[in-house]
């Protein structure tokens, strides 16, 4: 049925992929050039990258209906590199990013995703809203007091205009109507060809004009290694979303090759790294685009646009761009977590609230990632470890104490486990039922040794019960965790 | 062991539950019947081309679909368990005891997958809800269905028809060898005119297969005649059918591999396109 399933996935909403697919061109391109601002390079860098990943996803991609170009998240990680070493060293990074990426795919690296929790995922949405937001501000300050009442109209027609007609793209209308003004009063207002160059051309292929040498790895791997792994995960999210709002699969393999695909060519096409973008896959679906044809339309239709109307591209008032920037921070940012804060368990909000401030302070958004998930492992270990007791009695001639210890034993319950036991009693022997009880680490056979040692100071004879069971949950030695009866060697079950 | 009966909204249902019914006689076992509703890949339910992001819009938009699509399939449901009653209703009526009825969602050829261990055999419609009157219309689900079912598959035509002839197509093949264990081993056509109808050179080896197949028919208690004529399988035995008034056709289905499909085209599909009566298929 390989073919049945291509052609629904390509032609089986031809109409809407079509809408869908102009509509999120449209919307793309103020993105692309605003991105191309925070990363300090020309704007036809980000249109380029725009146009070719949209394009070379709709092809190899394994979500359909997903939207993938330049992106803020890949932006922000690229400023330095930019700043630094310059455009040519960016092109191989992405190139680089690519290459780690196919081979992420090729590994099945997207089972690790589970291990990034949702609220490391708020956190990282969130992050990303705020320092969207935070790069517009320098257009914002110093500039013509005629910048804030533009950002005004234009926000007034972005959220406003919706409420009488759905049929034309209001961030689009603000563009049109700012740009209108702006250049029939001649205002006094920076526009997008201040800000460097746009595309007058089809891309073209380049090799990259650096030194191949160890040197040149040395500079780019580690912005590689980082828009990799954001880039992934930022895909693999909006393809989360994109399963949700659609109800059916996808292909978390085949879109990790196909990102690491798109960046590999759009490093040779003179674009910057990119990956799927969650807020223009939101605009594709509401605007009823399913299909990979969705995809390939805004990617030709954006540069299409960009290259025929070039002179008129190159005239939009950057307050316009700040007012639809402001649009995509506030619809990126999960407006819900602030109210979850209450409700949600305290633990999550700090692994959410840890992320964006990581993410924030650094502008890095694989630091706040690895912060987070790195929390939310301590977290769940903790929470683990509260699973756990320890009951004793002690028999009527006073002589012998049998204790029970039931729950999770490991590194992190481990000194609780000691704890438990009482070494001030004079007795002659003490039983240790651990039937029901799980070792899961080397920690918590010493702890159990560590126990026994003390006992035998006190010249206190220790029996254990139940060991051999307990023992058998040390999952990583003797790999019973992969077995389907693991669970019946697993006591207490 | 049921009889499985798979059925929509085309109008063949009632034609489905006639074929069910008298297969269910025959064979003497319950009929279940077997209403799939498909999920549908949603293709824009509500276009909103304001390309704006509000407040959490991914959520808001989540909930919408939720909600659209609880309605729809809410509504696929209920009148699913009305095609389901009312299909029960006509088979009781045609005198069979014991029916079962099975609402699922999801691509039918899975359900079958799952279901068909407990049947006898599949019945199906040769079209689906999009079919037209049209004869040479097939259902989308028609080839899937009887390539991954290891149950012989009964296509009913338009109308049902007592069934006072049939024509087993021959070849030889492998799936031709399962249709004669089949009619040798259930008594559905044991009572009934058959013909037996090889198409091709003949030679030797073909007409000693077919002698073969014969002879084991009429051992089993089956009463058949025999043919072997040369020319086009496709044209003679759409020939046949018309000249011999046949009601139905027994054959092997698919024996070819999807790719020589693609390159030559398949004898049943071409088959199917030129005759309309209700054919009882092995694969």
């Amino acid at each position: 049925m390989a073919t049945a399933r291509w052609r629904a996935e390509w032609f089986g909403n031809i109409k809407g992929d079509a809408l869908a697919g102009v509509v999120v061109a449209l919307a793309l391109i103020p993105e692309a050039v605003a991105f191309s601002i925070i990363a300090g390079v020309d704007p036809k860098v980000g249109l380029y990258a725009s146009f070719s990943i949209a394009v070379i996803i709709a092809f190899a991609g394994g979500r359909p209906g997903m939207i993938s170009a330049a992106t803020g998240a890949m932006a922000l990680l690229i400023v330095d590199l930019v700043k630094d070493h310059g455009l040519e060293y960016l092109f191989a990074a992405t190139i680089l990013t690519g290459v780690i990426q196919i081979i992420a795919g090729a590994v099945g690296l997207a089972r690790v995703m589970r291990f990034v929790s949702n609220s490391v995922m708020t956190g990282f949405v969130n992050a990303l809203a705020i320092l969207i937001f935070l790069a517009q501000l320098p257009e914002l300050t110093g500039v013509s007091w005629i910048t804030y009442p533009m950002v005004v109209a234009g926000l007034i027609i972005i959220y406003g205009l919706p409420r009488l007609t759905s049929v034309v793209p209001s961030p689009l209308v603000t563009i049109v109507v700012l740009t209108a003004v702006s250049m029939a009063f001649g205002l006094n207002v920076r526009t997008v060809g201040d800000m460097g160059e746009l595309p007058s051309s089809l891309p073209m292929f380049l090799l990259p004009d650096i030194p191949v040498n160890v040197e040149t790895l040395t500079i780019i791997l580690p912005y590689a290694i980082p828009l990799a792994i954001v880039g992934l995960l930022e895909s693999m999210m909006t393809a989360t979303i994109v399963d949700d709002l659609t109800d059916t699969k996808s292909n978390k393999h085949r879109e990790s090759t196909g990102q690491g695909i798109a960046n590999v060519a759009t490093g040779f096409l003179g674009g910057m790294a990119g990956c799927a973008m969650i807020g223009q896959s939101v605009i594709n679906v509401k605007s009823g685009g399913r299909g990979r044809l969705s995809s390939l339309i805004a990617g030709v239709v954006l540069l299409g646009l960009v290259v025929g109307l070039g002179d008129i591209v190159g005239r939009i008032p950057m307050p316009a761009l700040v007012a639809v920037m402001i649009m995509v921070s506030i619809g990126t940012f999960s407006w819900k977590s602030i109210g979850n804060l209450r409700t949600h368990p305290r633990t999550s909000s700090v692994v959410m609230l840890a992320t964006v401030a990581v993410v924030v302070a650094t502008h890095n958004l694989a630091y706040g990632v690895f912060v987070g998930v790195l929390l939310s492992g301590i977290f769940f270990a903790w929470k683990i470890g509260q699973i756990f007791g320890i009951e004793s009695t002690i028999s009527d001639d006073g002589r012998e104490r049998t204790y029970i210890v039931a729950g999770q034993v490991f590194y992190a319950s481990a000194e609780a486990f000691v704890d438990a036991f009482d070494f001030d009693e004079a007795l002659d022997r003490v039983f240790i039922d651990v039937t029901r009880a799980h070792f899961w680490d080397i920690s918590a056979v010493a702890a159990l040794d560590k126990v026994v040692l003390k006992f035998r100071r006190d010249a206190t004879d220790v029996e254990l019960i139940g060991m051999n069971q307990a023992s058998t949950t040390i999952v990583d030695k003797l790999g019973i965790h992969d077995k389907i009866d693991a669970m019946d060697y697993v006591p207490g079950h | 062991m049921t009889i499985l009966a798979c059925i929509d909204r085309s109008h063949f249902a009632a034609s489905v539950c006639d074929h069910a019914a008298w297969s269910a006689k025959e064979l003497d076992v319950p009929v279940e019947l077997l209403h799939s509703i498909e999920r549908h890949p949603d293709p824009a339910s509500r276009a909103d081309h304001s390309g704006r992001l509000g407040v959490d819009t991914g959520e808001h938009l989540l909930a919408e679909l939720v909600a659209l699509d609880e309605q729809r399939n809410r509504v696929a449901r209920e009148s699913g368990r009305v095609l389901l009653d009312d299909a029960a209703r006509r088979i009781h009526e045609a005198g069979v005891e014991e029916v079962y009825q099975r609402l699922e969602s999801g691509e039918l050829s899975d359900q079958l997958r799952d279901h068909e261990r407990s049947a006898r055999m599949i019945v199906m419609g040769r079209g689906g809800e999009a079919a037209t009157q049209d004869a040479a219309y097939l259902g989308r689900n028609l080839e899937r269905v009887i390539r991954a079912s290891h149950r012989p598959v009964l296509i009913a035509a338009v109308a049902h028809r007592p069934i006072r002839r049939y024509l087993l197509a021959f070849d030889g093949g492998k799936s031709s060898g399962e249709a004669i264990n089949y009619l040798v081993e259930t008594p559905l056509l044991r009572d009934i005119e058959g013909k037996v109808l090889m198409v091709g050179r003949g030679g030797d080896g073909g007409r000693s297969r077919l002698g073969d197949a014969v002879r084991r028919l009429e051992s089993a208690g089956l009463h058949v005649t025999s043919e072997l004529k040369d020319g086009e399988p496709e044209a003679v035995i759409a020939d046949n059918i018309e000249r011999d008034d046949i009601d139905l056709i027994v054959m092997g289905a698919y024996g070819h591999s999807r790719i020589r499909q693609m390159m030559i085209g398949s004898t049943t599909t071409e088959l199917m396109h030129r005759t309309a009566v209700s054919m009882l298929v092995f694969h």
